[in-house]
């Protein structure tokens, strides 16, 4: 791998993206109103940081002012997705895509990054990557401690690729859908809904997961967990490895094709955004695959959305949870697919639950799905002005909707010796209707 | 730059605060200005007036260019690094070192964001009045040192009426302190003045006192459409008249209009000549009885259509078209000049009648809406920087709009500063002895033209 690639070199290999992208980046009139908002550049405090910079950078590259050199590269992985920049921009401009457009092409051109190479190589043998991650489950309780009480652990000893310090979710020593049937039924359902665990759900927050399906129940719905389903993509598309992600989401879409489901329902701003938006961009061009794709888009909610926007939930059955909670919005929640309302009516709709609202919800957390892996030390300091505003609540605990984000809230709360914990909208509801119960 | 210049300034302000890969160098080569960029040799970020100075002297005994930056979110090209050189980069200067109750004073470093500054003293009750569109971003020095205004101008005036005192960093590394807390201060010349405003060619602000005012305890904002442009320009006339100076005083043209209008449809009428935007602040009881006058005023010079906000919920209603007319006009093409020409208020609808037949003469798409109230209008004009022909009537448009600000009694800029984008106009608006005293300061105060040269008043 050569360490300098030309605009000339690209232009040869991909002459369209680059075309539609000059389109694109010339949009961008380099206001500089993305500062305020991107909580990178306001850690890192330099003009790379920000989507301004990275846009121009993708402009200096496609003149031919600079190389699509390694520090390109760097520049680009410097970016937690959040979209704050493209919600705040007065032009429009689509920046979080295009920063995907310019790991896309650094991609291309110098190929993807060895280690990356070799996760995203697992991922895409779905029964390898089931295995691995199920071996974890059983063997990691040997290298991992739990921190009692939290679905949250610590390792014992130094790993590779990560910080000694770090929290994480345990491996579950059995994942969630080899807990239950593939399809759990109830009498006389009222609708069929295929339930998209997602990785994070399956494999470590299976109460998560389990308390979906509780909710689920609770409102006579039949719920089936497609065996066949594998990882939505997100974090193979966000590193710019189109050619991975189109694999992955044909493999879903296909999967979850066969069942005809009324609705499918995810416990993930990311997974569901990859159903609702993802995909049909994926495959925008392939007539077949989009129409499924849009077919498949139309059914898809994310779990607290369904419940409030579909199901229309019975609060007369839920019973009282004494607690103080805050909410955390993910990123892909809150600017993704733009569902902030209904968590936030969910946990209203808990008796005895008090509600504070933090001062910014929807800043990002810092854990940008696998970006806090590669930028720990940044991602950190992201997550403590978090855990800041969550600690001025003075709230028992925060939810969310989203499995790493509630991993990094964990991680957070523990570097910042606060004794909260982190949980899902849904693990709430769930409490809420087990109360209920002993009315 | 030679390679011992770089391990200088590693010296004193270390390793990482000195940039000199390509990709960071192309990431501090433009600023909000369109058409301009240019490779600086490294970025230079020093952390207090101390490395500031020792930069300055280095450079200025080395004859290298200095670029002051803060957020870089100007309109004039001020600080594109045009001569390659050093980019100062000054956010880390960053903290309000000060908030005198006593005197109303605070006393902050160039790196401040102007709205963290607003935030820390809203809870006191106070406000630090300029307040530009990139409030958010911009640099508390950037702003200073550009004399930015804002939509606050009209009663509240521009950056200068609030700087107390400077502490700066002359071209040789002189440190110098000018000003200070006192209201009344008579004693020589006004070197505050002089540097606020001088766009990085005098001096590096490192420090600076303002001066705060009472936040208004009330608000009142109010609409009014216009079919007819003499109509809307009586109606600012008659509300000035009234004695009355609102906190904002509104314009937007028929272009800007229909354009709001495609892309917001807040709901104007596509044929209006004008919308009036007008808000009063104050006392409660002022507030009421001011808006009454204005109200008045409005019906009284034939306005079409007028609407009071009764409530919070009303006035960001009226606030979504003003809102909207730059996204609205940006999102149109791909390049986009807000221009910043500025005319004594009763000569806003002359100027707007006389842009709007530039556009049409040159076949350029030109959308206008300012404050009115103040005479500062920002034609914004939308294009694309790739088409050289279109390029070449932009330029002619341009041309010509700033010709007829200058000829209604206008000046290049009421708020945006002069930098790069505007020198061309500069000889014709104050005349050679005007111009050849600008450049006896900068030579004075820069013998070695080190200091953001060739901008504001051009090569010495």
């Amino acid at each position: 791998m050569t360490d300098k690639i030309t605009a000339k070199d690209i232009n040869e290999q991909d002459k369209t993206l680059l075309a539609d992208l000059q389109d694109a980046l010339a949009n961008c009139m380099k206001c500089g109103n993305c500062m305020e908002v991107c909580p990178v550049y306001k850690e890192v405090g330099k003009e790379a940081a920000v989507a301004r910079g990275k846009l121009s950078l993708m402009e200096g590259v496609l003149k031919g002012a600079i190389p699509l050199s390694a520090a390109f590269d760097t520049a680009m992985s410097k970016c937690v997705s959040c979209k704050a920049c493209t919600a705040k921009c007065p032009c429009g401009v689509p920046a979080d895509e295009l920063i995907l457009r310019g790991r896309q092409a650094a991609v291309k051109a110098r190929g993807l990054h060895p280690i990356k190479k070799k996760v995203f190589a697992l991922l895409k043998n779905r029964q390898l990557f089931d295995f691995s991650l199920r071996m974890a489950g059983i063997f990691g309780p040997l290298n991992f401690k739990k921190l009692p009480g939290k679905m949250a652990s610590l390792a014992r000893f130094p790993m590779p690729g990560m910080d000694y310090k770090r929290v994480t979710a345990p491996f579950a020593s059995t994942p969630l859908r080899n807990q239950y049937p593939e399809v759990i039924k109830v009498d006389k359902p009222k609708m069929r809904v295929g339930f998209f665990t997602g990785c994070t759900i399956n494999y470590m927050y299976t109460d998560v997961g389990q308390s979906v399906l509780n909710v689920l129940k609770e409102n006579n719905i039949e719920v089936t967990m497609p065996s066949l389903q594998h990882c939505c993509g997100t974090p193979v598309y966000m590193s710019g490895d189109v050619d991975s992600a189109k694999i992955l989401a044909k493999h879903n879409i296909e999967v979850f094709d066969e069942y005809n489901f009324d609705y499918i329902v995810s416990a993930c701003g990311s997974c569901t955004e990859a159903f609702r938006i993802e995909f049909p961009h994926l495959f925008h061009d392939e007539p077949r695959m989009k129409e499924m794709t849009e077919r498949l888009a139309k059914k898809t909610y994310e779990i607290s959305e369904f419940l409030i926007d579909v199901v229309k939930i019975d609060k007369s059955k839920l019973g009282p949870v004494n607690t103080t909670v805050t909410l955390h919005d993910p990123c892909h929640m809150a600017r993704g697919i733009k569902v902030t309302k209904q968590p936030r009516e969910v946990l209203k709709s808990i008796p005895g639950l008090k509600f504070v609202e933090m001062k910014q919800p929807d800043r990002c957390c810092g854990s940008g799905g696998s970006f806090s892996l590669g930028n720990y030390e940044l991602s950190r300091k992201i997550n403590d002005k978090k855990i800041a505003d969550i600690a001025s609540t003075n709230a028992d605990l925060v939810a969310t909707s989203c499995g790493t984000c509630r991993m990094h809230l964990m991680d957070g709360l523990h570097q910042n010796k606060l004794d909260k914990n982190a949980l899902h909208v849904i693990q709430l509801l769930d409490q809420s209707y087990q109360a209920g119960h002993k009315k | 730059m030679e390679k011992h210049h770089i391990n200088a300034l590693k010296e004193i302000v270390g390793e990482e605060n000195v940039l000199t890969s390509a990709e960071d160098l192309y990431c501090y080569s433009y600023d909000a200005t369109p058409g301009h960029s240019h490779m600086p040799d490294a970025v230079v970020s020093p952390a207090n007036t101390m490395e500031t100075s020792q930069i300055l002297k280095l450079a200025n005994d080395n004859c290298i260019p200095v670029y002051t930056r803060g957020s870089g979110t100007n309109l004039s090209a001020g600080c594109v690094p045009t001569k390659g050189g050093i980019v100062l980069l000054m956010t880390r200067l960053n903290k309000i070192l000060e908030v005198d109750l006593e005197n109303l004073v605070a006393v902050a470093e160039p790196g401040v964001i102007v709205a963290d500054l607003n935030k820390e003293i809203a809870t006191l009750g106070l406000i630090y009045p300029p307040d530009p569109g990139t409030v958010a971003t911009a640099t508390l020095g950037g702003t200073v040192a550009e004399n930015a205004g804002g939509l606050r101008g009209l009663k509240y005036g521009v950056s200068k009426h609030y700087i107390m005192g400077l502490e700066v960093v002359l071209a040789n590394g002189d440190i110098m302190n000018t000003g200070g807390k006192n209201v009344k201060d008579v004693s020589g010349y006004d070197m505050t003045k002089l540097f606020t405003g001088s766009e990085g060619t005098l001096c590096v602000i490192t420090k600076i006192i303002t001066k705060l005012v009472p936040a208004p305890e009330a608000k009142k904002a109010m609409m009014a459409i216009f079919k007819d442009l003499d109509n809307a320009g009586k109606a600012v006339s008659a509300i000035i008249a009234a004695k009355i100076i609102p906190a904002t005083l509104e314009i937007m043209d028929n272009a800007t209009i229909r354009t709001v209008e495609d892309y917001a449809k807040v709901g104007l009428p596509l044929d209006a000549q004008a919308v009036l935007l007008i808000e009063v602040d104050g006392n409660p009881i002022v507030v009421e009885k001011e808006a009454e006058k204005v109200m008045e005023a409005l019906k009284a010079n034939h306005a079409d259509f007028v609407q009071i906000a009764k409530d919070d919920a009303e006035r960001d209603k009226l606030w979504a078209a003003r809102r909207a007319a730059l996204p609205a006009l940006a999102k149109l093409r791909p390049t986009t000049y807000v221009e910043d020409a500025t005319v004594p208020r009763n000569k806003v609808p002359d100027f707007l009648r006389a842009v709007s037949s530039i556009a049409k003469a040159n076949n350029v798409t030109i959308g206008t809406f300012g404050h009115a109230g103040d005479g500062n209008m920002h034609p914004t004009i939308v294009c694309d920087i790739r088409q050289p022909e279109e390029m070449k009537r932009v330029y002619k448009a341009m041309d010509e709009m700033f010709s007829a600000a200058i000829e209604l009694g206008g000046t290049l800029s009421g708020e945006h500063g002069i930098g790069l984008g505007k020198l061309p106009w500069m000889e014709q608006q104050h005349g050679p002895v005007t111009m050849n005293a600008m450049k006896s300061i900068k030579r004075a105060l820069d013998p070695n033209l080190i200091l953001n040269p060739g901008k504001l008043v051009g090569e010495c």
